[in-house]
Formats: C-alpha cells, structure tokens, sequence
C-alpha cells in the first residue's frame, strides 16, 4: 500500500493531559507524528488538533480508530487534501550576500513570501500555503543559503 | 448538608451498586478508612496491592459488575500496575482509587507521591484526578460508566488527600448524561443479512468466540443460534466458557497449545465467523496461514480491532449480544435451514480430526501427572467450580482438561500472562460468588508471587482452594528451554521451594500433599470439604509438557503433538 502523508484532525476536551495521551497513543502504537498543531477554537471546552503522520492507508484507519477510544477525544476526522483546506506557515532565515541578493529578491516575490526582517546579510520571510508549497520554497531557498527555518505544523478546517 | 470527600466517596460507590472494595490502606486514604471503619463498608483487606487489583478483577470476571480497589499514594499506587495492565490487556471492568498527596504538593516530589495517571495513562481505558470535592462525586460515577461501558477496562482514580478531607454539599447525580461515546452500537442490518447469506453459501463453517462473548453476557444468545446453524464452535483462551465445552459443537481452543482439531477446523474452513475475539498472535500463528481458505466475518464492539492483525472480509461492529440476538431473529423470521449435507460431510471430517488427536497425555507410570490432577478436579467439582489460573503449564492443561459449560466460571491472565494473578482473582471470585467452589490451579512458581494472600484468606475465611502443580521448575520456560535451547536450563530451576503444606498451616489454612496417583481423588475429596481455605500441593512429573505445540510464527495447522 502507497506511503503518504495523512493529516488527522481531533476535536479534544481542552484538559491538561489530552495531548499527552494523543502523544502516547501515537507512540505506544507505533504510529509516527510528522507535524503536530493545538489550537483553541470557538468553543472554550474543546481544542482542535491537527495531525500530520505518514503511513498508508490501513494505518491511518487504526490511528483514527485509536484515538477515537480516548474518553477525551470527541471528533476525529481525515482531512482530505484540498488544496486550500490545509495551510501551514514557515519562517525562513536566508543569508543575503552580493552575489545572492538578487535572486533571493526574485524568490521571495515569485513565492509570495513576506518579508518579515531584513538586515544587510540576512533576511527572515514569511510563507504561507500548503505543506507542498512550503516544501517547495525551501528547496527554493536551500542553495541560496538557508540559515534557518521553522514550520508551524498544519492547520485544517 | 455538607459531606466530606470520603463520605461522598463511599456514598457514590453504593449508589452504583458497589458493596465490597478490595484495598490496603496508607497516610493519604486515612480519611477514606476512617470513613469505611464508620460505615462499615464492606471492605477486604489485601496484604500486598497487586492482590487488591487482581482481586477485584476476579470480582469483576466472577460477577459480571465492575471491580473496585482502594490503596495509597506511591508506592501503593505502583503495585497495583500489574494489576492493572492485566485488566487492561483482557478488557476486565475494574475501576482503581488511588490517594495521592494533597494537591498543594503535587509536582513537588512530596513523602510518596508518584505521578500515577501519567504511569498508568497507555494502561487504562482512562484516567482521573480529582482536583475539587465538587467534583468527586461525579467523576466516580463517570468512572465506573466509563469501565464497564463499550468495551470494558480498567479505571484509575487519583484522590488527593486534601479533596477527601474537604467538605461540600451532596448532590445525588442523576443518571450519567455522559459526554462520551455512545458505546451501545446498534449493528448494521445489512451486514448481517449477509452474514446469514455467507452462512447459508459455507460447506465448512466455523465460529471463534472470545472473551467478547462473554463480556457481553452473550452465552445464551450464542448457544441459541448455534443449536439453529449447527456450526462447531471454538473458543479463545478468554472465551472459555462462552460456548459449553462438553458440546458436540465444541472444538474446544485454538492457537498455540489449542487442540488439533480446532486448529485443523480453522485451517481447513470456508467461513470464519469470529465474535468478540482479537486475533491474537498466540491464536493466529504465522499470520499469512491463518485461516488461508475463509472468508472472515468479525464481529466486535472495538472497531480498533477490526482489521488490526487479520483482514477480514465483513466487519461487523456490534456488541455481541445486541449482534447475536438479531441474528437470532432473523434466522426465526427466514426460516433457517441448514444445507444439510454439506454439513454431514463437514462434521464428520471434524470427528474424524478428534478421534485422530484427542487431548491425552501418557497416563501411566509412578508419578502423579499434572493433566490427572485437573480431570480429577472436573470430576470431583462435576464440573461446576470456578477455576482461576497462574500463568504456564498450569495455565494451559486447566484450559485444556477441566470443561466449562458457564460463562464467567474460567478466570485467567490471557492477554498479560501475569503469573501471581490466579490466587487474588479467586478471592475475588469468591467475595463475588460466595456459592461456589472456587479453585485456583497454580503452579509452584506463580502460587510464590502472591502467596501472602494466604493471610487474608485465613482473616476472612475465604474458602479457596489452591491446587499446585508442584514441578520443581518454572515449566513452562523450562519446556521452551528443552524445545528450543538444547535443555539448556538455564535459571528455571526452582525445586529449592517452601514445604507448601507447612507454609499453609503456617498461615493458619489447611495443607494436603499428594505424591502418588493413588493419592489424588483422596485428597481432592477431603479438600472440597473442608469448609474454609486449602492448600493443595500435587508432587507432579517435572517432564511433563504442554501438547499439541505449535512453535512460535509457524501456521496453526503445523501441530506438535507430543511424545
Ligand atoms: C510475572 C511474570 N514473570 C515471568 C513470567 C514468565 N513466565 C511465564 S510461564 C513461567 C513459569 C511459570 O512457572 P510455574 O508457576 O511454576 O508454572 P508451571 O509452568 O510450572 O505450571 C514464567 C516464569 C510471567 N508470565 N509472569
């Protein structure tokens, strides 16, 4: 069966120790979390959580069938991939020299990005999309000179 | 009126039916205990907390209704995790309380804290703490909901000495208007018209039950609809009991030391219809040979389990009475018929299987042989007693050698393997059914591991009886050790025991040994009259092997069947 990715959506009682037995679920069981987000919604008694793990699809039926035992967890669902369903937001550090700078310029407007700083040997933007589109400006960005970066996991509606 | 957090404790509990707690006491439940000396709750003094858990567990296996134990923080807290995992690992209702130190200290590394919902988080179906007295009530409440609804489990409650201690007012709860998981599920009509269809198409039928049978206190249903479809019924380790083992329908216990013919029935069949069973791998064996000519139909209130370790052709997620019953029905309203030749030819291939291996093993000779002592123990109890197990040898020939024509009457750690379980879970048994004779068949190892409960039996009179296959050895790792490591044997060697009659009446109990044949009936006679607890040790044949063996990852029907 085809590896993929999987984003599995919870709606939690917003306890203290919830994420916690989501964790343990996904550990105890072998399961692996590729990216994970908590959010509060409209609703204060409940947390929304978003998962991204990868396996195929029988795994992703025993994760959702798992997680669906804890007591604390209300809702369950697959997100399917659409495409503006699912957006995740990276910060990316790009180094910026002589010989760089204009193509980085190039990037930054052809991907879309906001810049969010900018020094005169470095710069940090912002991207949003999805998972795809983040990948894609960081291969973008890598030999341009990627400093450093950090991706918010995915959030679904 | 106000009420303190200990009152409003016992009072929840009795207002869920709950009259006996199994537990041991501590400086964080003392206002628990002050409450229960009050009230005169019933309460059973264990003299270790595994034994509380255990027993409350026997309670839970023997009774049908949830269990329920009460120790201290720390480290009375940790020693009842055996207990609970072996709850946990074979779906039995219990629901654990356990002190924790007050909630200013917490997190503080206080005099026996241990941070116990988060040991037993991947262990329990859930957890609580309690943080206010407003709360209590109804946390115990949702507690035992939770444990005994859906599929069943254990249950921990953590009791901060300062919530038990605090006061406020008094609300009888309603009904549980739960949050939670609907766990009644109504099952799908179609699927099971197509069961009845598969049914009728089948030349060679089988069913598997599980322990979902009987927690489902399904057993009636199911006899009623195999005496309808006339389909041999094998059963697991936890099913024992779901389906009467002295029918001609039954082929008694698949998997690893099941019989032949179960195992052959399995291989060989076109339809397997499993209810409230797990495919576990001690069942299944090399899974790709696992019943490699059926068509598998499951029936499970977990969907978890559906299509966990053996894909199957239609699930059916249901409770199995609820299942069981339609099909019942529906089997009334269709005006069933079995396709009667088919099944002629298909049963008698299954007498055939019987007659070429039946359960033996080689009666002669000086020493007493350990699956003597168990048909003698039928016999003598006509069949009627509850029978509790250790883990091992001792574990298998009782499942093979003693029938059982009840549910909830064959009490043993399966999903665990908890050597030291059978000895508490048959004082629970006991507290439960007070009516019965209760037996734990034990091995010389496991009896060592609880073996103070002889105290508490003693204290209550339980009248428990305790038979030892008494072979010198840890057994059954001694055979894996013959089989698969050259007779290398290495640490299996525990023939340096107790005198095991002396350590009875040490205790205060009764001891009887027997070394010779001649001996056993004798013995087990005077035992079962004895009106309080006995120790029965049986100098059995330390050779003696499990059989039939399949080997670990080989395909059920590839069978060992002895020497
Ligand atoms: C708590 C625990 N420790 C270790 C084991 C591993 N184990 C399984 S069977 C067995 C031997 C049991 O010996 P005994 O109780 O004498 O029973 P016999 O097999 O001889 O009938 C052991 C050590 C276990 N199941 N449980």
């Amino acid at each position: 069966m085809e590896v993929k990715k999987h984003t599995i959506q919870l709606v939690v009682n917003n306890k203290p120790d919830v994420l916690a037995r989501i964790a343990g679920t996904f550990s105890g069981r072998g399961f692996n979390i590729e990216s994970i987000t908590a959010n509060i919604t409209m609703n204060p008694d409940v947390t929304k959580i978003n998962i991204v793990t990868t396996g195929d699809s029988r795994t992703a039926t025993k994760i959702q069938n798992q997680l669906k035992k804890l007591v604390d967890v209300l809702q369950v669902s697959h997100v399917r991939e659409t495409k503006y369903g699912q957006r995740e937001m990276a910060l990316i550090r790009i180094k910026l020299t002589q010989e760089t700078k204009e193509e980085v310029e190039k990037a930054i407007e052809e991907l879309n990005c906001r810049v969010i700083t900018k020094k005169s040997d470095s710069c940090t933007v912002e991207v949003t999309g999805t998972g795809n589109e983040i990948d894609q400006a960081l291969t973008r960005f890598g030999p341009l000179g990627l400093e450093d970066m950090s991706r918010s996991g995915i959030v679904a509606l | 009126m106000k009420l303190k957090g200990a009152e409003i404790l016992l009072k929840a509990l009795a207002e869920e039916g709950v009259d006996t707690i199994f537990g041991y006491p501590g400086g964080v439940v003392l206002d628990i205990y002050d409450e229960i000396y009050k009230t005169q709750f019933k309460h059973i003094l264990v003299r270790h907390e595994q034994a509380a858990a255990h027993a409350a567990d026997g309670y839970a296996r023997a009774s049908g209704n949830v269990g329920v134990c009460l120790v201290t923080s720390g480290p009375g807290a940790t020693n009842t995790v055996t207990g609970i995992v072996t709850a946990y690992m074979d779906s039995i209702p219990i629901v654990v309380f356990t002190g924790q130190v007050p909630t200013a200290l917490i997190g503080s590394d206080a005099f026996q804290e241990a941070d116990i919902t988060g040991i037993t988080r991947p262990c329990t179906k859930h957890n609580f703490i309690v943080r206010k007295v407003e709360d209590l009530a109804r946390t115990v409440k949702e507690a035992l909901f939770i444990a005994r609804s859906g599929r069943p489990g254990p249950v921990l409650v953590d009791l901060p000495k300062d919530v038990s201690q605090a006061e406020t007012e008094y609300q009888e709860s309603g009904p549980l208007k739960s949050a939670y998981h609907d766990p009644i599920y109504i099952p799908n009509l179609e699927a099971l018209n197509e069961t009845l269809q598969m049914i009728k198409q089948a030349k060679k039928p089988v069913i598997m039950v599980g322990g979902g049978v009987i927690l489902g206190k399904a057993s009636d249903e199911l006899r009623k609809f195999v005496d309808k479809v006339q389909i041999p019924v094998t059963h697991t380790l936890m099913g024992i009991g779901a389906f009467p083992g002295t029918d001609s329908l039954s082929l008694g216990m698949p998997g690893m030391h099941g019989t032949y013919y179960a195992n052959m029935a399995i291989t060989h069949c076109d339809l397997l219809l499993t209810i409230g069973a797990r495919f576990d791998d001690r069942v299944t064996g090399k899974l790709d040979e696992f019943a490699p000519n059926a068509k598998i139909i499951h029936i499970d209130i977990d969907a978890a389990s559906i299509n966990k370790n053996v894909l199957v052709d239609l699930p059916i997620i249901s409770d199995s009475r609820s299942a069981l019953q339609q099909l019942n029905k529906m089997l009334h309203q269709n005006h069933f018929t079995i396709p009667e030749d088919d099944r002629r030819k298909w049963l008698e291939q299954i007498r055939q299987w019987k007659e070429y291996a039946p359960l033996s093993y080689h009666r002669e000779g000086e020493k007493i042989k350990p699956q003597y002592v168990i048909e003698m123990l039928y016999k003598l109890t006509k069949g009627d007693a509850i029978i509790t197990t250790e883990v091992g040898q001792n574990q298998m020939w009782a499942a093979q050698f003693y029938l059982f024509n009840q549910p909830n009457t064959f009490l043993s750690s399966g999903g665990l393997g908890t050597m030291g379980y059978g000895f508490p879970a048959a004082i629970g048994a006991q507290v439960a059914r007070p009516d019965k004779t209760v037996i734990d068949i034990a091995g010389d190892g496991s009896i060592q591991m609880n073996i103070q409960e002889l105290a508490t039996v003693v204290n209550y009179n339980i009248p428990v009886k305790v038979a030892i296959l008494n072979n010198g050895f840890l057994g059954m790792v001694r055979q894996w050790q013959e089989i698969f490591y050259g007779e290398r044997y290495s640490h299996t060697n525990i023939s340096q025991i107790p005198d095991f009659v002396r350590l009875a009446e040490a205790y205060g109990a009764v001891g009887l040994r027997a070394t010779k044949p001649e001996e056993v009936i004798p013995l087990i006679e005077e035992a079962l009259n004895i009106p309080g607890p006995v120790v029965m040790d049986f100098a059995v044949d330390p050779q003696e092997g499990v059989y039939p063996m399949v080997k670990p990852g080989s395909p059920i029907s590839d069978m060992d069947l002895g020497k």
